[in-house]
């Protein structure tokens, strides 16, 4: 995990070097290994029997708690948007 | 919405191509996907350095929003504990581990299937690649009923690289920097927060 931050740290280095040159490219290379990744797991999860097999299960569960987890966070992050907006009408 | 389903259907086909072993093994590594991931967070860091409007942005959080990545956590901890009881099978802390992946599906179905097996590592996969599709494909709809910070704690852990785009295609380009900085934090406590609910 701390690889990953600071081989993020060391791009925006390069990219901070590199600020007088626009580089236009890096937003279509973003998705392309968006793409990627995304193909990576499916693969991944695809090649796993025990997965595979009990999918359905598994996959409920993790849908039920998926939901309440988004919805939970959606609605908390709901009461900080409104409590910014009502604060910056105010003023 | 399109941008979404084009995501979806790349995950399907490997998933597909993986049931079906129609790649030669030895392309089911899955040390592939972590220099994937290095490289997209290379090239996520390399666009923020480029762009000299972005630093200029981290001084102007507004101070409020500092505590989004606290939102996004205890609003997904409430939410959890909401369908715990209704899962019979499972425990409040199994419940919590797998809610405080925040999406990041990788390092905490690892986590998780060291500490807890394979079933509930397993569940805490799809639960988590859950949570990043819904934030993919439900952004817009987030930012019309519950308001721009919405999708990004939704994104939890993932706000910083997969889900950025979205976001700030759905929120604005003003919101990319709050996106970074919640992604960033709240990444840092996955494995902390599963370790912990692990060893409940």
């Amino acid at each position: 995990m701390f690889i990953v931050i600071s081989v993020m740290l060391a791009g925006i280095a390069v990219g901070y070097l590199l600020r007088r040159w626009k580089l236009r490219f890096i937003h279509g290379l973003i998705l392309t290994l968006i793409w990627l990744l995304l193909f990576l797991l499916g693969l991944e999860v695809g090649t796993n029997e025990t997965v595979v097999r009990q999918f359905g299960n598994l996959g409920l569960e993790a849908f039920i708690l998926a939901s309440a987890a988004t919805l939970g966070s959606v609605l908390a992050a709901w009461l900080l948007w409104v409590s910014f907006k009502r604060k910056s009408i105010g003023k | 919405m399109k941008g979404s389903l084009i995501i979806l259907s790349f995950f399907a086909t490997g998933l597909l191509l993986g049931i079906f072993r129609w790649l030669p093994i030895q392309w089911f590594d899955s040390e592939y996907s972590f220099y994937v991931l290095c490289a997209l967070m290379f090239s996520v860091g390399v666009s923020i350095g480029n762009d000299p409007t972005s630093f200029r942005q981290f001084r102007n959080i507004n101070p409020r929003f500092i505590f989004l990545p606290l939102m996004t956590i205890v609003g997904t901890f409430v939410g959890v504990l909401a369908v715990s009881f209704f899962l019979k099978n499972r425990s409040l802390s199994e419940c919590l581990a797998i809610g405080s992946g925040f999406g990041y599906y990788s390092l905490s179905s690892i986590l998780i299937t060291q500490y807890k097996g394979i079933e509930l590592g397993t569940i805490a996969l799809l639960a988590n690649i859950m949570r990043e599709i819904f934030t993919l494909l439900l952004a817009p709809w987030m930012v019309k009923y519950f308001g721009k910070l919405s999708p990004i704690s939704a994104g939890g852990a993932t706000t910083m690289d997969t889900t950025f785009p979205i976001i700030v295609k759905n929120s604005g380009k003003e919101f990319g920097i709050i996106s970074i900085y919640q992604g960033f934090i709240v990444d840092f406590t996955v494995p902390f927060l599963v370790t912990f609910f692990c060893s409940l």
